[in-house]
């Protein structure tokens, strides 16, 4: 049987076998052993113990003495897990010669809900936690990957991310697991998780849309809670994009540049369909506000027949909601387009200069007006500050561009 | 087998032959030194004589602590300070190998396509005792 024909719920089929199948299960799987009473940092351990049982177990070659998958994947995963939670309390019990606390045989029957599954995502993205540790946490816990591939995704040594993930989990042990936590938390950290983008073999975008689908499905149906539904449009929107973002080389093309032909257009109409649903419900948000822009440039088949006039109501909304310094900056490009550059360059007059992309921005306003010596100026003095190579690259070249034309 | 760092300098290290600021060469000049910077680093790797490789962005200060033993900074970097760009760490057979690499490096092209002549420096580690020392 070929992956193509196998059934789509997982575990229900004998093909290709591999942990992004039993990942999506891993929140659902500690929520249960800690609705039994296991305490959290003690039931990740476990559930990762039972995920590389399962590849062991499961992920061998179809030719060799491969196990059979269970029909109940989620099930085998709880006993597992749960078998190993004991193995740790009864030889902690051992050594610290004192009676077992904890009841050890579980109760049978429905032990868990999606409630559960939704507080182990509030609880790594715990207040208390620095932001790279909850992006961390979240990554082990929640989207069910390896220690080893988180830290090859931010580029750090095994060891180092291992131990914050240990900290991080000691910062929430002590935290209720039954309170509801704040939605807006865990959307931050998804959306850190987004803007990282992929390096090494875990594309974490993909993983964030991923784990963003599954926390609006945890929200409530369809359209409950539309800010989680906007940060999924927005990421769906973005992520269309990629085909297009980067060259073969890794250098950036700017989206007035990119090859619209290469957007993926089935992610750009679910990112609509998510979007417009969100916004019927008239609680607006910023990412919501921010899908709504992505939304009109998907919709544009040149940067030029962009609704501009739209883009720039959009972003005073967000200005008014955010007050965000950045966004004033995006508005102001907008403005530029819309109402042209001297508009813009007013506009960006009333920008902090400090913020990182403001002197990129004042030479794209100040080259559309024609004085390309300022615009090649402000252009090498962006390259200085950009914050990747990839940009500084992008506007170092724009600044060759403009010296030559300039000449 | 030792290592090496290759320091690369945005100032500080002698004046290369091809000295111009890259946003005066052509848009495709830039293109192809960074399509050679990107060759250089998969070589090394196809080479098996890769460790790492950073680029440093020019923005940065110096930092001490002060008499009330909080963080003071000076900066940013005064136009006459010699300032690292970025470097590679290659584990190789020796000093001639790093030399070698070195100077593959300085041959980036630059302006007009011809090569910069860059001045590269080129530091060994100081490694762990080994098991048969003292």
């Amino acid at each position: 049987m070929t992956p193509a024909d196998a059934p789509a719920v997982p575990g229900a089929f004998d093909g290709a076998f591999d942990t992004a199948t039993l990942r999506p299960l891993v929140p659902a799987v500690i929520g249960v052993l800690v609705r039994r009473g296991a305490d959290f940092a003690t039931a990740e351990d476990a559930v990762q113990e039972a995920l590389v049982e399962a590849w062991r177990t499961f992920g061998a070659p179809a030719s060799s003495d491969r196990g059979e998958l269970p029909r109940d994947l989620k099930g085998w995963l709880v006993t597992v897990a749960w078998r190993r939670f004991l193995d740790v309390v009864r030889s902690e019990t051992a050594r610290q010669r004192r009676e077992v606390a904890v009841e050890l045989e579980p109760e049978r029957g429905p032990a868990e809900t999606a409630d559960d599954t939704l507080r182990v995502f509030f609880l790594c993205a715990h207040p208390a936690l620095t932001p790279a540790s909850a992006v961390a946490l979240t990554l082990r816990a929640v989207a069910g990957l390896t220690t080893r591939q988180v830290a090859e995704a931010y580029l750090v040594p095994e060891a180092t991310m291992a131990q914050r993930i240990s900290r991080a989990k000691r910062t929430v042990s002590g935290e209720a697991f039954d309170r509801p936590g704040d939605l807006a938390t865990v959307r931050r950290v998804l959306y850190l998780v987004f803007n990282e983008g992929y390096s090494g073999d875990v594309d974490l975008a993909a993983e964030a849309i991923r784990l963003t689908r599954q926390l609006a499905a945890l929200a409530g149906p369809d359209g409950q809670d539309p800010e989680t539904d906007g940060l999924l449009a927005l990421m769906l929107l973005h992520h269309a994009r990629r085909p297009a973002r980067l060259r073969d080389d890794g250098t950036l093309v700017p989206l007035a540049d990119q090859d619209r032909s290469r957007w993926d257009i089935g992610l750009i109409e679910e990112g609509v369909t998510v979007l417009q649903a969100a916004l019927a419900q008239q609680r607006r948000g910023e990412y919501q506000l921010q899908a709504a822009i992505a939304a009109l440039h998907a919709d544009a088949p040149s940067a030029a027949e962009t609704d501009w006039v739209q883009v720039v109501q959009w972003y005073d909304e967000l200005l008014a909601l955010t007050g965000s310094p950045v966004v004033r900056l995006n508005r102001a490009v907008a403005v530029g387009e819309a109402d042209g550059a001297r508009a813009g360059l007013a506009a960006l007059a009333e920008v902090d200069p400090d913020l990182p992309r403001h002197r990129a921005a004042s030479a794209y306003l100040h080259e559309k007006d024609g004085d390309l010596v300022t615009a090649a100026r402000l252009y090498a003095e962006a390259a200085g500050l950009a914050t990747n190579l990839a940009e500084r690259t992008h506007l170092t070249r724009e600044a060759a561009r403009l010296n030559r034309a300039a000449r | 087998m030792p290592k090496y760092l290759i320091l690369k300098h945005y100032r500080g290290a002698p004046a290369t032959v091809n000295d111009v600021s890259m946003d005066q060469w052509a848009p495709e000049e830039v293109d192809a030194h960074m399509k050679f910077m990107d060759d250089f680093g998969k070589r090394l790797e196809d080479n098996g004589e890769y460790v790492d490789a950073q680029a440093l962005s020019p923005e940065g200060a110096w930092v001490r602590a002060d008499e009330q033993r909080q963080p003071a900074t000076d900066g940013p970097f005064a136009e006459t300070k010699d300032l690292i760009a970025g470097w590679y760490v290659v584990d190789v057979d020796g000093w001639d190998r790093a030399v070698e690499l070195a100077g593959e490096l300085s041959l980036a092209p630059g302006k007009d396509g011809k090569p910069i002549h860059e001045w590269l420096e080129v530091r060994p580690f100081y490694g762990a005792p080994s098991a048969t020392d003292a």
